[in-house]
């Protein structure tokens, strides 16, 4: 192996304020010609290690060297051999494609004929030549993101930092973007690339894998999810409850981690042991386990020692939903303009009680918009919403008393202490006197929230954030959960947690309607609608999706498969006209 | 619905008040603005140079210049010999105005003839050079009214509710005015703005609170800030800088609420149209610098143009003042504050209807 292009010896960063080291004492070392991946859920440490490689940041303790030089102190010799692209592609959004190379060009010190040769070059590596006039605000996700590569790429750099490139772009665009990363490194570039989606460690030739500011893995993901082979397994043709065989088989000693997989249960076994009898935990007769291949997020719940457990402390103490009507949210022929772009057009589904409905789509296909609209945040330009059978239109407060709603990220009041979030979000939501104070109880005790009473919610671990936001918006018992993306960039464990909650809800007849982009957290629903370019594409159960795409050389595919063949068949079909593409 | 919007107030308050960063910054400005404001934009003249260029030799002349030294306006004196050096002094700002006694000063009046005095003043700091010609003439008149055997009939001016024209006595009411507006505009635009940023404000709008409750719950907070910093600014203008208050305490507060509706209703206007903090800030700034400099307390509002007189008639601080000062130095009657007061009644229902509107087109 020639010697590494990257090492990091004993690299430490802490920031004042901070309660841990954003970075803990990390030795590693990245090798040339290879895509590193920095993998780890949001707060790992992944962009302080980027930003201290790129010479942004000094370092607390330790040393890092990149051609054996300190990026922070040879910054003149290091400028032309790094290239870096931050998150959100770095870009000013509001000079022109054109605009932003130059400028890039200029910073870097690209001039003379080399100049317009390297635009050339990238403008056709990255296909964006015929958008050179159009504003970089105005170009979708993916194409941002090319925009970012080729500015980080300019000046011919060999090592070349991508800081969540994968975020906020479409799986197409991804894989897309995927694809120039490869030829880049087949002609000698390092990459290092950092992700929270846990999935596309495996795609890297190395990983790095943090958590919480602690190297937890290096080396060949392959290495890592080897470790687990003959431990991961699918039950399949489940008669019973998909939910509750899981909740069962958490419970179990021998059982390490699970999720629902659409209608199967994914399980892995602690190591060492035989796989659990299947009728205990109520799957029906025709239930099988079928041996699967393991991912690497299962390997990272290995490194972690197992997910939170089956049994949600809130099932316990939910409230049950109304069973008044069995559709209790319909959208009918929605469709949002804006301007002469049409963010929905003409969505229409039903969602039936009890159950967990998606909308999967890439940024800007229309599901946050269709979202907004069914929960009375965007009035349509035409067509109806309808919640618990009411008119959003018409009565919005009446429909909104029936809902709660989660916004991404967890928004609480941060300064204010866990209870005034608590005593403010059940006033809002018109309780008072006994039933306020029985309700705050209900869930303090449910989600043990006790001790944190006086703490400000912005100095809670991510994981009872999460939970406190999810107290606020169950206060007043909905009968309908509206979650934006609720847990996309979180650690695998905080996320299981979550949606072991939900599954607790939904045994309770509460019904959710979930956005996402996240392919993972699709498996969880019981269907999903398929958004892209303003209509819903497809509709159906997670497993309905995937065997539309099935074929002979994909006898299984994943969500994301699913996700990337629904598209281009639709492409196909209708190619999208410009107009469309613009506002997208 | 009394409940829900108390659960706002309460909420808001709760964000103010819960570290010490916010309590400081709630008292800590205004107590800064006390201390320094009624010195540093003070109108009167203290501490300057007089230059003096005597081109006479009579007593006379001497006896002035004595008198004029003594002022509490000039500090110091300085004596010029020949034109060069006066106009230099005024160049280069080394005096304030210079007064020039011409050869024949002594002269006329010994010979009870007319006798003139030139003085000379520094036009870029007119405002200054005003008052302390001022001074001058007031000087210049006692000396004579002293030379004559028999007084002149006299023209005695008394300035009535600030016998003293004490300058303080125009910056505190003024203060209580423009605190008020500051801290209104925070509290509204720039939480709300917060909000967004924060993505609760959507949170707040799923519930079944009403654009019009959200509003009641931003704009309470506002009025009980804004009057604890006005009652603050008015407890040191009584006992720290001993100006009697004249008026009625109810009368004030109860005008002071309406102001608060009306700044709150532009401040709601403001963040309706804002997606962040930093738009806030400026959309508050940009109402904020031409509503004090149009407000009456830098300048007449009777010198402006007509034009602007009219449009001004929109700026509800220009109304404010006089009624904190009407109050405040000579207990106007209410008849006469109504005057001042109807139209922060229509600025308030202009603006809050305004916000309103924008609030729910937002929403669409």
């Amino acid at each position: 192996m020639p010697a590494p292009v990257i090492q990091l010896e004993g690299l430490g960063k802490s920031f004042p304020g901070g309660k841990r080291p954003a970075l803990g004492g990390i030795s590693a070392s990245i090798h040339p010609g290879r895509v590193t991946g920095l993998v780890g859920p949001d707060g790992a440490g992944k962009t302080t290690l980027l930003r201290l490689m790129a010479g942004l940041l000094t370092p607390s303790e330790g040393r890092v060297a990149v051609k054996g030089l300190d990026p922070a102190k040879d910054a003149v010799r290091l400028a032309p051999v790094i290239g870096y692209m931050p998150q959100k592609f770095g870009l000013y959004e509001d000079l022109t494609v054109g605009e932003n190379l130059a400028l890039h060009a200029d910073l870097r010190g690209v001039t003379g004929p080399e100049r317009q040769e390297s635009f050339d070059r990238l403008l056709a590596f990255t296909d964006l030549s015929r958008f050179t006039s159009r504003l970089a605000g105005r170009l979708s996700g993916g194409m941002k993101q090319k925009l970012g590569l080729a500015c980080a790429l300019l000046g011919q750099p060999e090592v070349l930092l991508l800081d969540e490139p994968g975020v906020g772009v479409d799986p197409i665009s991804r894989r897309e973007l995927w694809r120039m990363v490869r030829e880049l490194v087949a002609g000698g570039l390092t990459v290092v690339w950092s992700t929270a989606y846990l999935d596309e460690a495996e795609l890297c030739q190395e990983v790095l894998l943090l958590n919480e500011g602690e190297l937890l893995f290096e080396g060949e993901p392959g290495a890592l999810t080897g470790r687990l082979r003959d431990r991961c397994f699918q039950i399949r043709d489940i008669a019973g409850n998909r939910r509750q065989v899981l909740t069962r088989a958490l419970c179990r000693p021998e059982i390490l981690d699970g999720v629902i997989q659409g209608h199967s249960v994914r399980l892995v076994l602690r190591p060492g042991q035989a796989p659990p009898d299947l009728q205990p935990l109520g799957a029906g007769p025709a239930a099988r386990l079928a041996p699967v291949p393991p991912r690497f997020e299962d390997a990272f719940m290995d490194a972690l020692g197992g997910g939170p457990g089956g049994e949600s402390v809130l099932a316990r103490h939910a409230h049950q939903a109304s069973a008044d009507r069995e559709i209790v949210a319909e959208a009918r022929d929605l469709t949002r303009k804006f301007g002469d772009f049409t963010a929905v057009d003409r969505v229409t589904f039903e969602v039936r009680r009890g159950e967990v409905f998606g909308l999967l789509g890439p940024n800007g296909a229309g599901k946050s918009t269709t979202f907004r609209m069914l929960c009375g945040l965007l009035t349509p330009t035409s067509g109806d919403a309808r919640v618990m059978g009411i008119d959003l239109k018409k009565s919005p407060g009446r429909a909104r008393q029936k809902l709660g709603y989660m916004a991404q990220k967890f928004s609480l009041y941060g300064n204010l202490t866990v209870g005034q979030n608590l005593a403010f979000f059940s006033g809002a939501y018109g309780l008072r006197g006994r039933l306020q104070r029985e309700a705050v109880e209900r869930l303090v005790t449910a989600f043990k929230f006790e001790p944190l009473l006086d703490a400000p919610a912005d100095s809670l671990p991510l994981g009872y954030k999460q939970r406190l936001a999810l107290a606020c918006a169950l206060m007043h018992e909905p009968d309908i959960l509206f979650l934006d993306e609720p847990t996309s960039g979180v650690d695998p464990v905080t996320r299981r947690e979550f949606w072991t909650h939900i599954n607790g809800l939904v045994e309770k007849q509460v019904t959710i309607i979930v956005t996402t982009h996240f392919m993972d957290e699709a498996e969880y629903c019981d269907r999903i609608a398929l958004v892209y370019r303003g209509r819903v594409i497809a509709a159906g159960t997670p497993d309905q999706l995937k065997s539309q795409v099935a074929t002979a050389d994909q006898p299984e595919p994943s969500m994301e498969d699913a996700f990337v063949g629904l598209v281009r068949q639709q492409e196909a079909a209708n190619p999208p006209d410009l107009a469309q593409a613009k506002g997208a | 619905m009394v409940h829900r919007i108390f659960s706002l107030v309460r909420k808001e308050l709760q964000a103010l008040l819960r570290d010490k960063q916010g309590r400081l910054l709630l008292v800590g400005p205004v107590l800064m603005q006390l201390a320094v404001f009624p010195f540093a934009a003070t109108l009167e003249v203290k501490n300057n140079t007089l230059a003096v260029l005597n081109e006479d030799a009579g007593p006379e002349s001497f006896e002035l210049i004595q008198r004029f030294s003594q002022a509490q306006a000039f500090t110091r004196l300085l004596r010029l010999e020949g034109e060069r050096e006066l106009a230099d002094a005024l160049d280069r700002q080394r005096a304030l105005l210079v007064v020039r006694f011409p050869p024949d000063f002594s002269r006329s009046l010994a010979a009870g003839k007319a006798a003139s005095l030139q003085v000379i003043l520094d036009g870029r700091r007119s405002n200054s050079g005003q008052i302390a010609l001022g001074y001058i003439r007031q000087m210049v008149n006692t000396w004579l009214a002293g030379q004559r055997p028999a007084p002149a009939p006299e023209l005695v001016v008394r300035h009535w509710f600030n016998p003293n024209l004490d300058f303080v006595r125009h910056i505190i009411p003024s203060l209580v005015a423009i605190i008020t507006t500051i801290s209104t505009l925070v509290v509204t635009s720039l939480s709300v703005a917060r909000e967004r940023e924060q993505g609760t404000f959507d949170q707040l709008l799923v519930s079944p609170l009403t654009p019009g409750m959200i509003m009641v719950g931003k704009t309470v907070p506002a009025i009980l800030v804004a009057m604890f910093q006005a009652t603050i600014i008015l407890t040191a203008g009584i006992w720290v800088y001993g100006i009697p208050f004249a008026g009625s305490l109810p009368l004030l507060y109860g005008s002071m609420v309406f102001y608060i509706l009306a700044v709150a209703g532009f401040g709601l206007l403001v963040s309706s149209v804002c997606a962040t903090q930093q738009q806030a800030f400026l959309g508050t700034f940009s109402f904020m610098v031409p509503a004090v400099l149009l407000s009456g307390f830098p300048a007449p509002v009777e010198n402006m143009p007509v034009w602007l007189q009219r449009v001004d008639w929109f700026n509800p601080l220009q109304h404010f003042i006089v009624i904190v000062k009407g109050v405040f130095l000579k207990d106007a009657a209410p008849g006469v504050l109504f005057q001042s007061l109807w139209p922060l009644l229509v600025i308030a229902a202009l603006t809050l209807t305004a916000a309103n509107w924008v609030f729910r087109r937002r929403l669409a």
